[in-house]
């Protein structure tokens, strides 16, 4: 009949009201939440934390690492310094989940391809400025374009829709910048101590009878 | 109607509210320093907001490697003494 149709019609449209008006309710308490993560990332805090966890990993690379040379070395520190900071977003966003399942799929492909034979990089890999045919370069629109370069900076974020991706490179922003401040004050400790038990030797004072505060 | 309904579902980032992505794109842009200091002019075209993003975020990367070198020559240098293992954790803590 003529009416329940009508009411078909209605009762698509409020059901279709509801999941509208609960999906804003997510996306305030989301916004909300990630407010609080971004105060979170800039606490004194935090960086502390970060920066006593990351030394201990260091320390625990170190005794654990072969590596020979420099450039290895300092990646091996790049990697656990992500690590350790992937950590510390206690897996609340994608791309510090997507740090921690890449780093785990890339030994486990590592550990493939030191029994396997050795493979030929796909041409489908390769980011190149001439496409690969004849075809003329298609000029996306400047924001499809800006995004997907984003998209390739932050990890894990190929599939998210825009605003998830947006939500997740501030986050990743916040966090990137407490990495490079608890780095930098690390660095800084290290240079004073090393310097400080550099001219203690040589002044001849060992340092081991120092009182413990 | 049907129509309507797959096409918002297919249309990815046009189907969510443009609101929604002009006030992300607004949180963006008040995190990026760059584009901080240009208050003055309205640097709120969003194309303009993700290329320096994308610059950023590349920038803190970078700088994130660089860092990872010099702390890798700094633990190189610093022997592994269990006094200045102790200096370390005293000054972090």
């Amino acid at each position: 009949m003529a009416s329940m149709s009508f009411n078909f019609e209605e009762n698509v449209d409020r059901s279709r009201e509801l999941k509208r008006r609960k999906r804003r309710k997510i996306e305030t308490v989301n916004q909300d939440r990630a407010k609080n993560n971004q105060i979170r990332w800039r606490s004194i805090a935090e960086q502390q934390t970060y920066s006593s966890k990351l030394v201990e990993a260091l320390r625990h690379v170190r005794q654990t690492s072969a590596a020979s040379n420099v450039s290895s070395r300092s990646r091996a520190i790049r990697e656990t310094a992500d690590k350790v900071l992937a950590i510390s977003a206690r897996g609340r966003t994608k791309w510090s989940r997507a740090i921690l399942t890449n780093r785990l799929k890339l030994r486990l492909k590592n550990h493939k391809k030191a029994n396997a034979k050795p493979r030929m990089a796909s041409p489908g890999n390769r980011r190149s400025n001439n496409p690969p045919n004849g075809v003329q370069k298609k000029r996306l629109p400047a924001l499809e374009r800006r995004t997907r370069v984003l998209r390739r900076l932050v990890p894990g974020s190929r599939k998210l829709s825009l605003p998830n991706l947006l939500e997740e490179a501030t986050d990743y922003i916040s966090a990137l910048e407490m990495q490079v401040r608890a780095m930098a004050s690390v660095a800084e400790h290290l240079t004073g101590a090393s310097n400080l038990a550099e001219s203690s030797n040589r002044l001849g004072m060992s340092l081991e009878h120092t009182p413990q505060r | 109607m049907s129509s309507r309904r797959s096409r918002s579902r297919q249309s990815g980032s046009s189907g969510i509210s443009d609101d929604q992505i002009s006030e992300l794109v607004n949180k963006l842009q008040q995190l990026i320093p760059e584009l901080r200091r240009r208050r003055s002019s309205d640097k709120g075209s969003a194309s303009k907001v993700l290329q320096e993003t994308c610059n950023y975020i590349r920038n803190l990367q970078r700088e994130v490697d660089d860092l990872s070198e010099r702390l890798s020559q700094l633990l190189d240098s610093t022997e592994s003494d269990s006094a200045q293992a102790a200096i370390i954790r005293s000054l972090l803590m």
